[in-house]
């Protein structure tokens, strides 16, 4: 079995903090780490070629230093990794993204059938959740996205039942191989790296991919030039006009009357918020 | 949008768009043939019998941008033989749809991406509207990710305010984990695509005066075409449904609990508010509570009445999801907490010792009003 997993280097947006002043993303430190929700997809595919046997190939777009996500990701047990990366993939939107990764795909499939692409819901610093939809519908393959679980893979039949989280409820879907999947979270714990894994991380080569390597010849498709959206305006989230209307509990004051004051004011604020909050209890 | 828009972002940010644009050597025209697409299209989303709230919501965002711009807006109901299509279609001029387009076919009984990627492609291609928004669900973007990339097309995730600018859609959302918000463009292509989380947008009011008319078009797939088979829907165990994005009333727990354990006094607010109970990331990250119970950037966008924070720092990434609450209230301990920047209301102290105290104040209040009532 050939498994392609995709994985975006992002930069940890829980440690992401804005300039006061100039309103920039301040990177110095922040560290870049695998996109969280592609963990999953790579855990899934890993239990796959526990199961069926073959290789896991990993893929990322990204500037020179994304090589260190995919090692981190041989440290886990793929097979191996290629960094598509050139200058002429910056800007690249969504829309453009997905151009460039369905070329190296087609490249890697030509080398050797692919039987599932998986890439995570979304990324945290774009949140998009787009990419591997785009790249299903470039390849013309099936899409499964948001899977909660792969209930069954017949390798001979070449059929795929899984899993679908839905809204409010599960879609049991079976279709056919080649497909591409996007993993919802949560669904798996990744497992830890084994010795021998770390070892052959730091040592196996990660094939690096420039725009021809990867067979891409209309350049108006990637890139700046091959994304319809265009960022206008980035700003700060306004601030509130007004502070919260405190009080505070400490030495010398009644919690009792602290609480019922909130009530209140609570009831005050939003008038009809009391008379609902009764009548749905006593319904 | 802008996966990987970074490098330009910041370019952005400091020249404008227009100007970054033109030094990419990147279109920025529409051309000709674009010019006459037209209107403002919202995807009705239903599933076993109901119509999603969002497609609503949306249909009061549409109603806002087609008058802006002197345009219609229109519905888009696609389905099977036993969906209620002309039914949703009457609820969609209630809010504010001037026309309907209706595609009715066995196939569509029931969500799958190729279907429905072909038909919405297919009526976008016919009848040519410059704005087509869905709602950010996982059907919502399953299916606008396919469109988008099928159409060739601009699509931006996850807005928080659409608006007009000269004749396009600026839509903004948070990017970066919520840090900022940016306004994305699509000038030189069509439609413009956008989605909407649940509750982002206020239900519009009703109009119960309003109709319109209805269009009909073919979809021309038989069930062989299709590779993908639906072979069953589990609807979730109504125990452990989590209708988070519509409550009433929201009891927040925060990394500020400290444990596990402290989050049932959380619990027990909620009980006495008949409220849900919600998360920042840190505390379902930590298996304090479900993932599903999530609020923020990461998680769900809420707009309860009343948003009662315990523990809870603030941090942006929180924010962008609860912030159109109507009554904002914070508990912690930290007097220079950001929460406090946006928050109506706050106390200044522990919420391990306040919780139980506001517990118990509102059960005795609430008591007495249900007792009056009964």
């Amino acid at each position: 079995m050939h498994i392609v997993v995709c994985i975006k280097q992002v930069p940890d947006s829980a440690q992401i903090r804005v300039h006061p002043v100039t309103n920039t993303i301040m990177r110095q430190g922040v560290p870049a780490i695998v996109n969280p929700y592609d963990l999953f997809a790579l855990e899934e595919a890993l239990r796959l070629k526990d199961k069926f046997g073959g290789r896991v190939t990993m893929l990322c777009m990204g500037p020179p230093q994304a090589e260190d996500a995919l090692r981190k990701c041989i440290s886990f047990g793929a097979t191996d990794a290629i960094l598509v990366t050139d200058r002429a993939f910056a800007g690249a939107d969504t829309l453009a993204t997905s151009y460039a990764l369905t070329a190296a795909i087609r490249k890697i499939h030509a080398e050797q059938a692919v039987d599932l692409v998986f890439t995570g819901k979304q990324t945290i610093d774009g949140d998009t959740a787009q990419v591997g939809p785009g790249i299903a519908k470039r390849l013309g393959w099936n899409l499964l996205t948001y899977v909660s679980k792969i209930n069954e893979v017949d390798l001979d039949g070449g059929t795929l039942t899984v899993e679908r989280r839905a809204e409010g409820g599960v879609q049991r879907l079976q279709t056919k191989l080649p497909s591409l999947i996007t993993m919802l979270e949560g669904t798996n714990e990744m497992r830890f790296a084994t010795m021998d894994d770390m070892l052959r991380a730091a040592r196996v080569p990660v094939r690096k991919w420039s725009k021809d390597d990867a067979g891409i010849e209309d350049i108006t498709k990637i890139g700046l030039k091959g994304s319809p959206t265009i960022v206008s305006k980035v700003f700060a989230p306004k601030a509130r006009s007004q502070r919260a209307e405190m009080q505070e509990v400490g030495d010398g004051i009644d919690v009792n009357d602290v609480c019922l004051n909130l009530l209140q004011k609570i009831f005050t604020t939003h008038p009809t918020l009391e008379q609902e909050t009764v009548e749905r209890l006593s319904a | 949008m802008s996966d990987a828009a970074k490098p330009s972002m910041a370019a952005a940010a400091a020249a404008g768009a227009a100007k970054t644009a033109g030094r990419s050597g990147r279109s920025t025209e529409l051309p000709e043939h674009l010019k006459v697409y037209k209107g403002v299209w919202v995807f009705i989303e239903h599933d076993r019998g109901q119509v999603h709230s969002v497609s609503w919501e949306l249909m009061g965002e549409a109603r806002k941008l087609a008058d802006k711009l002197g345009v219609d807006v229109c519905g888009v109901l696609l389905g099977g033989p036993s969906d209620k299509l002309e039914d949703y279609a009457r609820e969609a001029y209630v809010y504010g749809a001037d026309h309907c387009y209706i595609m009715r076919d066995p196939v569509l009984q029931g969500y799958r991406n190729e279907p429905f990627t072909k038909g919405l492609t297919d009526l976008v291609n016919k009848y040519q509207p410059e704005i087509l928004l869905l709602g950010a669900t996982t059907m919502g973007r399953d299916l606008a990710g396919s469109v988008a990339t099928t159409l060739g097309t601009g699509l931006t995730a996850d807005c928080t305010e659409l608006n007009i600018d000269g004749r396009a859609l600026a839509a903004t959302r948070p990017t970066f984990g919520g840090s900022l918000l940016c306004t994305i463009m699509t000038l030189a292509y069509r439609p413009q695509m956008a989605t909407m989380r649940p509750r982002t947008a206020a239900m519009p009011a009703r109009d119960e005066s309003r109709s319109g008319d209805i269009i009909t078009m073919e979809l021309g797939m038989v069930e062989t075409d299709i590779v993908t088979k639906l072979l069953a829907f589990i609807p979730d165990a109504t125990s452990n449904n989590i209708n988070l994005a519509y409550a009433d009333i929201i009891v927040t727990a925060g990394k500020g609990l400290k444990n596990a354990d402290n989050c049932k006094l959380v619990w027990d607010l909620a009980r006495v508010l008949g409220a849900e109970v919600g998360a920042t990331r840190a505390v379902t990250q930590a298996g304090w509570l479900e993932a599903e119970r999530q609020v923020g950037q990461t998680g769900k966008t809420v707009r309860p009445k009343l948003y009662i924070a315990a523990g809870v720092s603030g941090a942006i990434q929180h924010r962008v999801g609860m912030e159109a609450s109507d009554v904002i209230v914070a508990i912690n301990t930290d007097p220079n907490a950001p929460i406090f920047d946006f928050a109506h209301h706050g106390i200044v102290g522990n919420a391990m010792q306040v919780l139980p105290v506001l517990t118990a104040a509102f059960r005795s209040h609430l008591d007495k009003r249900i007792r009056k009532v009964a």
